[in-house]
Formats: C-alpha cells, sequence, structure tokens
C-alpha cells in the first residue's frame, strides 16, 4: 500500500498509530492530550480496526488513575493497551506506572507535555510532568514534531514488546500536539511489519489466566524486595540497543532514519545545543542558517531520554566540541541542574574519569531553561545561546526567553535576528472564534498540503476567553519541510477578520515591508482608509503594505451565512495571497467545503459556494494615501485611575505584551489581586439591551439571570441625580420598604457579551406594541460612549444595605445587592455563572471558595484578569483551586482552619477578659447569633471595636488575638466545581466531606458534560444524548447524586433550575448557607455543549423541569428533627412529554439525524426512567406512589 | 350482489376512494403496512419539506460549528458521528421500503420553496418509485405590493416545473384563498396537473393575551370542515380536466359518500385516523356498504359527481341561493 502526504496535527498522528496497534484503550480527558481518545472513540464508535482487524474497545474512566488501573488490568490479563495523558492526568498515573514497569509489562503511554500545576495551572507546555516520571522505569522517546509523533507512536510500540520496558512517548503539548502539518502517513502495511507477531504472542503468554496460575503483585520483605528490583537491570541495559535496532528495522520499511541521538549541524561544530521536544525544529533552522554565514554550530536531538545511553550521547557529539549547551524544558527548584542538563554532565563527567572522552578538548557544558508554558523560544533566542557559548565565561543555569532582573538569569536576545525564508508563505490571520477563521485556516492548509507539492504547516494562539474569543492563525507553505516551532515573527500576509480588532491590538505588528493586508471592513475602499487608527495608517505607508478589503459580515449576510465569514475570508486569502492560481483554488475551496460541509446537508454546501462566488465580486484593492490623516488611534488599554498594578501588569497581559514582562513585575507565589475585569472593556457585544423605565415592573429576572452580572439595578435617593449624566435613566421604586426613592436598571454595555437572556426573561411588555419589552436589543457602538458615563455614574450611587431594612428572601430584592463576580470570560450566556453571580451577592463578603478545576476555575481565575471583586469594605470572595479530583478536600480544609482560628480567637477572648475590661464587648463577641445579615454586620462592629481597644497593645496573645479576630465574624465556605468532578473524579472525596458533617456548602454546577475541555461524557451525562464517548448517545442513565447524598440524612441537598424557578434556587442557596452541616446543590446549567441557542438557557432549563427530567427538591435534615418529612418536591410531575425537551437540544437531535432508531429507543427509556423517578420521588415527598 | 368500491385516481386504480391523507401516519413502515391491512385505498405520504431540510442542515451546522475553535481546551463539543440523515434520503428510503411491502398506490408529497427544490425532490421522489406526485402548495402572501395573480403564477410556475421534469401522475393541493378558484384551477390542469387536491389548512396561529404571545395551535379537523371542499369539488366537477380528491373534514362514511357525490374520485382522512385509530377505516368501509346496499348503489363509479353543481337540480344552490338559504334557516334554530 503507497503512502500519501496528509495534513494533521500531533494528536492525531499519535492516536492514528496507537489506535492501529492496541486492542483496548482506557482514557480520561485532560487538555492537551483529550483529542487522542476522543479520535480512537470515534473510530470505535465508527467500527475501525487494528491491524489485526479487530475493532479496538476504548473506555472512559473517571481519573487518570483510574485509566492507569484499567490499563494495569487489561495488560496483565494480555491485552495490547494505552492510554493518553497529560501533566496533573500522568501525575495520578505515577503509582500505576512504577507497577507496570516493575512488571516489565510492554505498553506506550502517548503523552502531550503539558505543565504541571504550581503557583497557577498553565495547559501549555513544557516538560515539567514527564519529568516527573523520570524514576519510574519507564523509556522516555521524545517526538519533535508530527511526522516524528507518527514514526515514533509505532517505533515506540515495537520497542516495547522487544524490551519489555513499558515506553512514554513524549511529545510537546499544543505545539506539536496542536500543530498541522503535512506529513506522510505510515501504513498499516508499515505497521504490520515493524510489530514482531512473535513479541505480541509472547506478552499474551506473560498474561495472568487460570488456565496457567501465576501471581504478581506480592507483598516483599527486606530480604527479597532490593534483589527483586536489581533483577530487571538487563532489560534497562538492553533497552537503548532495541530501541536504535527498531529505528534501524524503520528506516528500512519507511525510509526515515532516526538514532537515539540525532546530530545536526556543522560536522566539525564547537558550539552545540543538546535538547529535545518541538525546540529542536527551531534550533535547527537556526543552525542551517548560521551553517551559511560559516559558523561552527550544531544540535543533538535527543530522542531515547531514558534510559539513557552515555555511549550514544557521546558518539552522537562531533569531537570538535568546545562548549555544549543543555536545554530543558522544565525547571526543578534547588536542583544542581535541569534533569537533561545533569544527565549530561553525568554522561560527560563520568566518560571524562573513565578517560573515555572522545572529544579533542573537555567541553564546557552549561544548561538553560527555555519554553516554560509554551514561551515562544524563536531562532534569535537560539542564536543568544549560541553566542553565549562562545563567550569566555558562559552563564550557566541561565533562563532564555524572558527577561530576569530578579536573579538575573537571562540571556539577552537580538530580536532583530531572523531566519524567516523568502520564499516561505507565512500568513497570520487575526479572527474571533466565533467566525470560523481557523476552522477555514485548517482547510486552507489541507487544499495546500494535500493538493499542491508545498508543505504547509499551521498553528492557531487561541484565547483564554470563552467568549469573543481572539484567534490568530500561523500558517507557512514552502518548497521545504518547515522545521521552525515558534510563531511567525514577520508575515507576507496578515488577514484582520475583525474590523474593531485595529483599535485593540497592533495587528500589524509582525507585518514585513511589502507584506499584503486583507482587512474585513464595514468601509468600502474609499472610506475603510478615515476609519483606521493613525498607527495602522503609519504601518501601512511604512511597510509599504498591498492593502486589500471586503465587508465579509455584508456578504455573509447576504448568503445566509450570518457571521460566519471563514469561507469569504479564506476565498480571499487565496485570491490575493498568489498561493494557487486564482481558478484552481477556487476549484479546491469549493471541493474542500463539500468535503467539510456536505455530511450536514446540501443547503450548508449551497450557502458556502455563494459565499466563495460573492467574495470575489466584493474584494477590492485599496489606494494608499501617502500620509496618516487619522486624528485617533488605538486607545490605553486600561485608564489612568486603575490600579498600579493593573497599570503595570495586568495591562500589559491584556494588550498581548505579557512576554514583555520581566520577572520582577510577578508576584512570588501566585497571589494577584481580585476585581481585574472590571478594567478590561472588551466592548464584544454588537447588541446589547437598552432599558426602557416606563415599561419596566421591577421584578429583577433581567438581574437574576445575567451570566455577566452586567445588568444591574440600584434603589437611591432622588437627590443624587443632580449630577446624573443627561442620558442617565432612573423611575420611581416601588418597593413599600424603601418609600421615595428611585430606582435604575443600568447596563454595563463594554462588559456585555449582548447574549440576550436579560431580554428573553424580561416579562414587561409595552401594551400597544408586544414587540417592545422593557429590556431590548439595540446596536453598542452608538451607545458606548453614553452608556459608559452612565455605568460610571451607576457605580457611584449607593448600594443597598445588606443589613438595614430589607430580606433578601426574594428575586426582586436580591436583584439590588451587588455582585462580587463580574464580566467573567465565560462563553456568553452560560448557564453556570448566574448561579456564581448569587452566591456572591447573598455570602461574597465572607465566602471561601474552594474552586475545582474547569470551566469555573478557568472563568474564575486565568489571567489576564479575573471576575471576583469586592464590596464597598473591600470584602469579597477569596478563591483558589487546587486540583481537579481534590477540591471537596480542599475546602473542607479551609472549614477545619476557619474552625480552629475561630475556636482560638474564643480562648484568646477568655483569656484576655480582664486585659479587654469590657465584658459586654467579650460576651457579645462569643455569644453573637450571627443567623442573619444583621447579626453578622453587629459582629463586625464588635470585632472593629475590640480591634481598636487592643491597638497597639504588643503582648504576645493580644497580637494573636488581632490576627484571629476575624474569625469570630462567621464565614462561608463553598466548594464550586462542575460535574466531572462531583460525579467522576471528585466523587470519591465529595463523598468523604459530606460524611463528615462539617459545615461546607458544595455547588455543582451541572452542565451534564465535562463543558471545559469540549463536552466529554460524565457520569451526569442523560441517557441518549450524545457527547465525547458517547458517540452513539450515553446508553446509562444519569447518576442521582442527589439521591445518592440523601442516604446520609445528614446532609442539605437541593436540586435547582434557575430557569425554571428563580425562587426555589434562591431558598435553595439561603437554606444550604443556614444549615450548619454539609449541603449540597446541583444545579441545572445548560451550556454551550448541549447545542442549543443560549439566549433561550432559561427555557431549556424549564422543559427539563417540565417534563420530569429535572425534578425540584430540597432535603432539609433540620426538617426531619422538627418532626416534618426533609424531602420537599418543588416541581410538578412531567407535564410534558421528554421528547419535547429533548428535541430542542443539539446533543440530542444530532443522534436523531445520524441514527434515528437508536434515538427513538434511547428516547424511550430516557422517557421510562424520568417516570419511574418521578414516581419514586413522589413517594419520598409523601405524595404517594 | 357485489359492490364495485374500486375508483381511479390520476389513471391509478384504487380498490375503494378512502385514501390516507399527508400525515404523521406515514412516518413509518409499520404504520403504511397497517393502513393497507386495514382496507385503505391508497396513502399520501407526509410532505417532505424543502424548506425543513434546509433548515435542518443549517441547525445542524450550527450546533456542531458554534462555539468551535475558539477556546484552546474544547476546540469542538460533539464528536463527529458520520454520517447525518439531513438531507431526503430518508424519507426516499421510506418510499423505496413502503413500495416493495404495500400493494396499495404510493403517493409522495412534496412541500418546496426554492423553484431548484420543487423539481429536484419532485425527481428523487419519482426515482424512488412513488406512483404519484402530490405537491403541497402554499403561500402566505404578506407583502401589499404582490397582487393575488403573482401568487397564482408562482403556483403555476411550480407546477409546470415540475410537470416538465417528472412523467408520474402529479396532484397539486391548493388553499382555498383564492379569488376565482376555477380559474386558477384551469390553469393549474393546464400546467400539467393530473388532480387538484382540496384544500390545504394552514396552521393557525393563536394568541395568548396574558403574556402577550402569539402561540401555534392545531385543532385537528372536523365534519364541519368538508362543507368549503364540498362545495367547491361540486362547483369544480366537469369544469376542469382533472380528477378531484377532498381532504378536508373526511371523518364519516357520509363524508366520504358526500365527497363523492360532489365528485371527488377519492376522499382523504387524517385527523380521524389519529384520533380513533386505524380501525375507523374498516367500519366506514362496512358503513359505506350498508348505505350502498341499503340504497341499491352497485358501485362507487355511480355516485362520482352526482351532486355536482352541473348534476344536481338546483345548480344556483352551490353558489348565492346556498347563502340565502343559510340565512333563512337561522330564525328558526333560535
Amino acid at each position: 500500500m503507497a503512502r500519501s502526504y496528509i495534513t494533521l496535527d500531533g494528536n492525531e498522528a499519535a492516536a492514528y498509530t496507537a489506535y492501529r496497534v492496541n486492542e483496548v484503550i482506557a482514557i480520561y480527558p485532560i487538555t492537551p492530550s483529550s483529542p487522542m481518545g476522543e479520535l480512537s472513540d470515534e473510530w470505535s464508535a465508527k467500527g475501525v480496526p487494528n491491524i489485526w482487524g479487530s475493532v479496538p474497545r476504548v473506555i472512559e474512566m473517571q481519573s487518570e488513575a483510574g485509566a492507569a488501573g484499567a490499563v494495569h488490568g487489561s495488560l496483565q490479563a494480555g491485552a495490547l493497551t494505552t492510554t493518553f495523558t497529560s501533566a496533573q492526568g500522568l501525575l495520578l498515573m505515577i503509582p500505576n506506572m512504577f507497577k507496570i514497569a516493575g512488571e516489565l509489562s510492554s505498553t506506550v503511554f502517548h503523552i502531550a507535555a503539558r505543565t504541571v500545576a504550581t503557583h497557577a495551572l498553565s495547559i501549555f507546555c513544557d516538560h515539567s510532568d514527564v519529568m516527573t516520571c523520570r524514576s519510574l522505569g519507564w523509556a522516555m522517546l521524545f517526538a519533535n514534531d508530527p511526522q516524528e509523533v507518527m514514526d515514533f507512536a509505532l517505533i515506540a510500540q515495537a520497542a516495547t514488546l522487544e524490551a519489555r520496558v513499558p515506553f512514554l512517548h513524549i511529545f510537546d503539548g499544543f505545539r506539536t500536539s496542536h500543530e498541522v502539518r503535512k506529513i506522510e502517513q505510515l501504513t498499516e502495511d508499515d505497521m504490520r511489519a515493524m510489530i514482531d507477531q512473535n513479541l505480541v504472542l509472547a506478552h499474551r503468554e506473560r498474561a495472568m489466566t487460570p488456565d496457567r496460575p501465576i501471581i504478581r503483585g506480592t507483598a516483599q520483605n527486606p530480604d527479597a524486595f532490593f534483589q527483586s528490583r536489581e533483577r530487571s537491570n538487563p532489560f534497562y541495559a538492553a533497552t537503548p540497543g532495541v530501541v536504535q535496532k527498531v529505528m534501524d528495522k524503520f528506516a528500512g520499511i519507511v525510509g526515515r532514519q532516526y538514532h537515539l541521538f540525532d546530530y545536526v549541524g556543522a560536522p566539525d561544530a564547537e558550539y552545540v545545543i543538546v535538547m529535545m521536544g518541538s525546540g529542536c525544529g527551531t534550533v535547527e533552522e537556526t543552525v542551517q542558517a548560521l551553517l551559511e554565514k560559516g559558523e561552527k554550530v550544531g544540535l543533538v536531538k535527543v530522542r531515547l531520554f531514558r534510559p539513557f545511553s552515555r555511549e550514544h550521547l557521546l558518539k552522537a557529539l562531533p569531537t570538535t566540541v568546545r562548549a555544549i549547551a543543555v536545554l530543558d524544558r522544565t525547571k526543578e527548584p534547588g536542583a544542581l541542574g535541569e534533569p537533561l542538563y545533569q544527565d549530561v554532565v553525568t554522561a560527560l563527567g563520568e566518560a571524562m574519569m573513565e578517560d573515555a572522552l572522545p572529544f579533542e578538548r573537555v567541553p564546557r557544558v552549561i544548561g538553560g531553561r527555555y519554553g516554560l508554558s509554551s514561551k515562544e523560544f524563536t531562532p534569535a533566542m537560539v542564536k543568544a545561546v549560541y553566542d553565549e557559548l562562545a563567550k569566555d565565561k558562559p552563564k550557566n543555569h541561565f533562563t532564555v526567553g524572558i527577561i530576569d532582573d530578579v536573579t538575573y538569569t537571562s540571556l539577552d536576545v537580538d530580536p532583530t535576528f531572523s531566519t524567516e525564508a523568502s520564499d516561505v508563505v507565512r500568513a497570520v490571520f487575526w479572527g474571533l472564534g466565533a467566525d470560523g477563521t481557523v476552522g477555514a485556516n485548517k482547510n486552507s492548509i489541507k487544499i495546500i498540503g494535500e493538493e499542491t507539492p508545498n508543505w504547509a504547516q499551521g498553528y492557531f494562539v487561541y484565547d483564554s476567553k470563552k467568549s469573543g474569543a481572539v484567534t490568530v492563525s500561523h500558517l507557512r507553505f514552502g518548497p521545504r519541510p518547515i522545521l521552525g516551532t515558534y510563531l511567525i515573527q514577520r508575515a507576507n500576509f496578515v488577514a484582520c477578520h475583525q474590523f474593531h480588532f485595529l483599535e485593540r491590538y497592533n495587528v500589524l505588528d509582525l507585518a514585513e515591508e511589502g507584506a499584503t493586508f486583507l482587512l474585513n471592513s464595514p468601509y468600502g475602499p474609499e472610506e475603510v482608509w478615515d476609519h483606521l487608527p493613525r498607527s495602522v495608517q503609519q504601518q501601512i505607508i511604512d511597510k509599504k503594505l498591498k492593502f486589500y478589503v471586503i465587508n465579509a459580515y455584508d456578504v455573509a449576510k447576504r448568503v445566509g451565512l450570518g457571521v460566519r465569514i471563514n469561507t469569504i475570508m479564506q476565498t480571499c486569502f487565496f485570491a490575493i495571497s498568489g498561493v494557487l492560481p486564482r481558478e484552481e483554488a477556487i476549484e479546491k475551496i469549493k471541493d474542500a467545503i463539500r468535503k467539510t460541509y456536505g455530511r450536514r446537508g446540501e443547503a450548508v454546501v449551497q450557502q458556502n459556494f455563494a459565499a466563495v462566488d460573492a467574495a470575489l465580486d466584493n474584494l477590492f484593492e485599496v489606494k494608499v494615501p501617502a500620509q496618516a490623516t487619522s486624528t485617533f488611534d488605538r486607545p490605553p488599554v486600561v485608564p489612568d485611575h486603575a490600579p498600579e498594578f493593573v497599570k503595570r501588569v495586568t495591562a500589559q497581559l491584556m494588550a498581548g505584551r505579557g512576554d514583555l514582562l520581566p520577572v520582577s513585575a510577578f508576584p512570588v507565589d501566585g497571589t494577584y489581586p481580585t476585581g481585574t475585569t472590571a478594567w478590561e472593556k472588551r466592548n464584544i457585544a454588537l447588541e446589547v439591551p437598552v432599558w426602557e423605565p416606563d415599561l419596566c415592573i421591577q421584578c429583577g429576572k433581567c438581574v437574576y439571570i445575567c451570566p455577566h452580572s452586567v445588568i444591574r439595578a440600584k434603589v437611591y435617593d432622588k437627590e443624587l441625580l443632580a449630577n446624573a449624566p443627561s442620558t442617565f435613566k432612573a423611575v420611581t421604586a416601588k418597593w413599600r420598604e424603601l418609600p421615595e426613592k428611585m430606582y435604575t436598571i443600568q447596563v454595563a454595555v463594554e462588559d456585555c457579551t449582548g447574549c440576550q437572556l436579560c431580554v428573553e426573561v424580561c416579562p414587561a411588555k409595552d401594551k400597544s406594541d408586544s414587540s417592545r419589552k422593557a429590556l431590548n436589543m439595540h446596536p453598542q457602538i452608538p451607545l458606548r460612549e453614553q452608556e459608559r458615563a452612565n455605568w460610571d455614574f451607576f457605580l457611584s450611587l449607593p448600594n443597598v444595605p445588606k443589613h438595614d431594612s430589607l430580606r433578601f428572601n426574594n428575586i426582586k430584592n436580591v436583584q439590588l445587592l451587588r455582585p462580587l463576580f463580574e464580566f467573567s470570560g465565560a462563553c456568553t450566556g452560560c448557564g453556570e455563572t448566574p448561579y456564581v453571580r448569587l452566591l456572591t451577592q447573598l455570602f461574597g463578603d465572607r465566602l471561601y471558595i474552594a474552586n475545582a478545576t474547569g470551566c469555573s476555575s478557568i472563568y474564575g481565575g486565568n489571567l489576564p484578569t479575573t471576575p471576583y471583586t469586592t464590596d464597598d469594605e473591600g470584602r469579597g470572595p477569596t478563591w483558589n483551586n487546587s486540583l481537579f479530583e481534590d477540591t471537596a478536600e480542599f475546602g473542607l480544609g479551609m472549614r477545619l482552619a476557619i474552625n480552629r482560628q475561630n475556636a482560638y480567637a474564643r480562648q484568646l477572648l477568655e483569656e484576655l477578659r480582664s486585659l479587654i475590661a469590657d465584658d459586654e464587648l467579650v460576651d457579645g463577641l462569643l455569644n453573637a447569633d450571627q443567623s442573619d445579615e444583621a447579626g453578622i454586620y453587629a459582629q463586625r462592629e464588635r470585632v472593629a471595636k475590640l480591634k481598636a481597644k487592643l491597638a497597639g497593645n504588643d503582648h504576645p496573645r493580644v497580637r494573636d488575638l488581632i490576627a484571629v479576630a476575624d474569625m469570630l465574624v462567621r464565614k462561608s465556605v463553598w466548594i464550586l466545581g462542575g460535574d466531572g468532578w462531583a460525579y467522576d473524579i471528585g466523587y470519591g472525596g465529595l463523598d468523604h466531606v459530606i460524611a463528615s458533617g462539617e459545615n461546607v456548602n458544595i455547588l455543582v454546577l451541572d452542565t451534564e458534560v465535562y463543558s471545559n475541555t469540549g463536552g466529554q461524557m460524565s457520569k451526569a451525562t442523560p441517557l441518549g444524548a450524545v457527547a465525547r464517548f458517547a458517540a452513539g448517545g450515553k446508553p446509562t442513565a444519569k447518576k442521582d447524586l442527589g439521591m445518592m447524598a440523601m442516604h446520609y440524612g445528614n446532609v442539605y441537598i437541593a436540586q435547582v433550575a434557575m430557569g425554571a424557578n428563580e425562587l426555589q434556587t434562591l431558598k435553595a442557596f439561603l437554606e444550604a448557607e443556614a444549615y450548619p452541616g454539609p449541603s449540597i446543590i446541583i444545579a441545572y446549567s445548560h451550556c454551550i455543549a448541549h447545542g442549543i441557542d443560549m439566549s433561550r438557557g432559561h427555557i431549556h432549563q424549564k422543559l427539563a423541569v417540565d417534563s420530569g427530567y429535572w425534578p425540584l427538591y430540597r432535603y432539609n435534615p433540620l426538617l426531619a428533627s422538627q418532626g416534618e418529612n426533609p424531602f420537599q418536591l418543588d416541581s410538578n410531575g412531567p407535564t410534558i412529554p421528554l421528547k419535547e425537551y429533548v428535541g430542542k437540544e443539539g446533543r440530542y437531535r444530532i443522534l436523531m439525524q445520524a441514527n434515528p432508531e437508536a434515538a427513538e429507543r434511547l428516547i424511550h427509556e430516557a422517557q421510562e426512567v424520568v417516570e419511574q423517578k418521578w414516581k419514586y420521588y413522589r413517594m419520598l415527598a409523601g405524595k404517594g406512589s | 350482489m357485489s359492490i364495485d368500491f374500486s375508483t381511479t385516481y390520476m389513471g391509478l386504480k384504487l380498490r375503494n376512494p378512502l385514501v390516507a391523507s399527508s400525515s404523521p401516519l406515514s412516518h413509518k413502515i409499520d404504520t403504511i403496512c397497517k393502513l393497507e391491512e386495514a382496507g385503505i385505498g391508497a396513502v399520501v405520504m407526509y410532505s417532505l419539506f424543502e424548506e425543513q431540510i434546509t433548515l435542518e442542515s443549517q441547525q445542524l451546522d450550527y450546533f456542531l460549528t458554534h462555539g468551535t475553535e475558539s477556546y484552546a481546551e474544547a476546540l469542538s463539543y460533539f464528536p463527529d458521528i458520520g454520517e447525518y440523515n439531513v438531507g431526503p434520503d430518508e424519507y426516499l428510503s421510506l418510499i423505496r421500503k413502503a413500495k416493495e411491502t404495500v400493494n396499495i398506490p404510493v403517493i409522495g408529497s412534496l412541500n418546496g420553496v426554492s423553484a431548484g427544490g420543487w423539481v429536484k425532490y419532485a425527481r428523487l421522489i419519482e426515482q424512488a418509485g412513488a406512483d404519484a406526485l402530490e405537491l403541497n402548495v402554499y403561500y402566505l402572501p404578506t407583502d401589499p405590493n404582490m397582487p393575488g395573480t403573482e401568487v397564482e403564477q408562482m403556483t403555476v410556475d411550480v407546477v409546470k416545473a415540475v410537470r416538465s421534469e417528472v412523467s408520474v401522475p402529479l396532484a397539486v393541493k391548493i388553499g382555498p384563498f383564492f379569488s376565482s378558484i376555477p380559474n386558477v384551477a384551469r390553469r393549474l390542469v393546464d400546467a400539467g396537473a393530473n388532480a387538484l387536491v382540496l384544500f390545504n389548512r394552514f396552521y393557525q396561529p393563536d394568541i395568548d393575551i396574558e403574556n402577550l404571545e402569539v402561540v401555534p395551535h392545531l385543532v385537528l379537523r372536523d365534519s364541519d370542515e368538508l362543507r368549503l371542499p364540498l362545495r367547491w369539488t361540486a362547483i369544480l366537477y366537469g369544469r376542469v380536466s382533472a380528477d378531484l380528491a377532498i381532504t378536508t373534514g373526511v371523518h364519516t362514511y357520509r363524508d366520504v359518500l358526500k365527497g363523492l357525490m360532489a365528485g371527488a374520485k377519492v376522499t382523504m382522512m387524517a385527523s380521524e385516523l389519529l384520533q380513533n385509530g386505524l380501525g375507523r377505516i374498516r367500519q366506514i368501509l362496512q358503513e359505506i356498504e350498508s348505505w350502498m346496499v341499503e340504497y341499491e348503489y352497485s358501485s362507487v363509479q355511480q355516485m362520482i359527481g352526482s351532486m355536482s353543481q352541473r348534476k344536481v337540480a338546483e345548480p344556483a344552490a352551490f353558489e348565492r341561493a346556498n347563502y340565502m338559504k343559510v340565512l333563512d334557516s337561522y330564525p328558526r334554530l333560535i
């Protein structure tokens, strides 16, 4: 079978091989390795066989620890087994990996290397995860690009079968796992030729079977263990030779020759870099450029890091070498050097001691760190390393790629140094996630990579915001294989798919002289110039750019594509970039459209065809004037009155200039100020809600549902309106308790995402024109200036005190509570964030949040800006994210610490009673009733009085008391996470914590899938819904978490759906907080992964409840102690068939369209589950069966 | 005396004039078989809606693309399942299956939007083996600048376009809202229609007066609705050279007999079967037989058109006089 050239990313390359040479695949989703498992699952669902003709079984486990356990078991029972993971996932596998290696089991784990969370979580790449595996007894093979990933996946599999040592096949997360490249695809014949069937049989023969029983996994005593550990030495000694033999065999079959250490560069090189991973590509490109200048440089690419072969390393290095720089993509604080550096030094040191160094002179070895968390690693940085090596006294333990002004480790880098080849098309595209830019670019790479002799590469930089997400695509096309693994430094084509980016980003920064600039512009070729910021005009002139415009949104609207401008912009790229002849390009784009959209129906294909044709007619070149004429420019990122840290650090991160911040700019321990989203005015909404005071009934529903806390209400004294801006709106407030006050609903239009939920939920309509509500969407731009002033004025108005006349037990009053969670980067119309906002409104001033990893930790704590903020007194939620799996325990720890300090404070109060000399105060502090806001307020007053009294007293016990006095005020601990955490990976901890009886509150934001990693099935996923790992619809019913918790009897439990019953949700939050033991709220959270119109999320919630799928209930153990039934059913029985609900959601409809029979069967089963469950709930509620 | 129940419709031989009209009854092959077993004369399939195919395709594309390629950890949200039934394939395969399984005529039904769509899908339905095709034509003009003649011409053009591409018999199901139904009927027949089906009925929206919302409202039909098609069948019979079918208000054997007498070759029912089950077919056929025995009819053919306007003693009764008669009877009722 002939090999073909295809374009794919590293994850697909790994999965392609791994799937075909294995029988069992146990996985758990984690970025950036999730796609490997997802692809395997899709192939398995479609019946794609492995090379032996059987279809591998793919199973999703509850955690990586579970996956490793399943792999271990499968290996022991004789199946060829694999898994895919990264970072913390790999760490969770470690205990089993020790066992697997100790038992000399042949397997390959494919690892997209990712940073392990330390002071912060990072999804990006370094080798800190795999370096924790050095001691496990696994071989570690590094692939540097997608071609090598496909090749090494096979080489590792062949080698492990022979060596019996298990293998980690490692490649860099994102840079390799997500980089799209043109590669030569291995065939199944190649795989069959490489895999020795006798070794497969040997693997099976070693397996456990009652037919030839053995025992493994024994416990051993001091008399046996040590010797047994040493018994496996011969296998490790043989492994390097086995790997090289397999590499040689691979070269014979496929043609690509690899070595344990591959050297590239001058044969007589004096300065050599030793490293592994994707950075090797950039070094190789730089070496080629430097060789042309006559420099004697080289690179050793380390392939097999473990077992480390000193012999092979020494052979790979040129004998002429004078100095070696070992680059590690990891940091080991406190070590003498990073792992690869230490190994190289040890190898050379040992050889030197044995007088076995093969070099003309003893080379100097220095070590350096680069690329942590995917920090860019460019040819200029490589040049800096070589320059350092050439110095008399080069810096050891250096860093490159950052400016270290604290411990001065960094090398100076000449930013003008470039190795970009002039015959390579280097195109950069700025787009929005929603406009389809990345998808179009992936299509373009496919077209060019697979349909022309050109080589192609694509890498995509995504946003950490989920709404209004910016994407930057970096595409290279050229006549030679592309080596560089860095973002494009000099672009000869720049496209900006969003006009407003010109005001936010330096879009043309990367454009080189004479480059082509394509702009999606609402203004035509004659008008556009006057609408460009002055600096953009100047760049166009100075860089002599060829400038084209198209009104892509207009074209898209005309052909019915809405905001999807991808096809239009792609067509323009081909039309003006000259990569392909225009006619040929159009034909190929249309072929690609048919391939991409064909299965979704002819209508979509035809719309895209129409877009291609219309694009060319609307593409215009702009005649560039000689002078910049605009009188406006990009505004400052944050205003002058922003806090110092925000101006100095946050603003730089927001503007995409974070790489330029020096080390000293950052906190030493990952501690950051809160409330920074307020400074990031993203202006992402095309339309925003506008309030009509004459229609408003002041119900507060809009404030209650807003996922982004951008619509707010205040009641205030009329006199305060004296200084209001002229367009500020107000009406008389309709509160009995607040007579003669004014009321305003104000929208933060610069923070609004335009989700429309507030408009949809608004019940107030004009009696003469029912299309007019009290809230209506209007274009944002014309309103921006006036509403900015109105918002600022609104913020200056006082908030209603929490402890005063109002009780916050109804929606109307709650709208007046200031949210202490605002402007998060959650998806537009997110179903989770309204619950989080409500939590902060009610208890934010005393709130500890332990947050599980997932969506809520990303929109809650991803830099550059974070949404938790403070009230007028400076109090607010304090937030931390530990891990994915331990959040309940993490929160419990907080509660224990609070309780302990509270007890200590009470002890000190008694102890220091005479010194305080105010019995009333001490008794008040000790006996305070803090069951309501007034009580908490009074206690805070007492604490303030105590602190004032004790101020200046240096007695150690007094200082102790002052330090813990705030703990006398009630504190609230809330544990937040999604269903992936609560139902799966964190369930063990959650179960233990609720069994503890401690006073913690758990909020499960139940989206019924792992939303943050792309919608993988969890045990919360409903029967019949399609999710990743449930491509055929989930065959089992959702786990009833609430009912399981109920069996403890002492846990407060509520199941809520804000969109179905606002008041029941509010009651649940208040009761959970008031309950003196553990509580858990399971909150239906509609999600982008449900395939719904997010502006109607609340309607889906209502349908879920009306169908009986999501019964609302509260279980309050306090009622039982009062002799009442603790279980209260808050919703009516099913009033609509389940089909009426699920038929409106993409997650179900996709199956209805793909496999109608299966969908019907599953929905029928799901209906039965609903009915059975409802009967059971009714019985519990004492309403009969 | 044996009674001949057979009729012909667009040249198709039917064992009786009771036809299942286009409805959810034909969504499944099992139900189509049951219709046959129950004695139905022919089945008109549920309508293939071009607009629905387009919307489903666009909706699927939206679901599969919305939120994708935006955020590094979740580049998409659904697995790639493979093929989706968003086109007409499921519909066409049902026709194929029906033709393989039942012996009664199977009539396809199509509602198009674009000129190209009508022709394309009509051809596909013909290729799938349908014995005939019913074009379910309706257009709700909301533009005050659009004259009625334009609406009429659009309908005629659709029929012409489809006629030129397919050779199976063609029925056209029209609405009652034309100023001159006979004129439109003649033009449709001239354009190639072999039968006219009276009438299409729109879902009429309702208003929720508390929430100020327009809500969809579907009421299953009853015999009162027979009056309108009955009159126009009676008027059109003999005036246009096409078969006539009544598809609104047929619930009882008496309705069937009335329809036939007015001039329909077949009468179609769905609401009655949806409400009261397929057992009604056998019952109605038996009741027709009893009635025909009692009134000494030997064949259905005998009565077709016997009460059409051309054949009644007082043709004007279908026109103005009818109106007068109702008025006359009004005082007596109160």
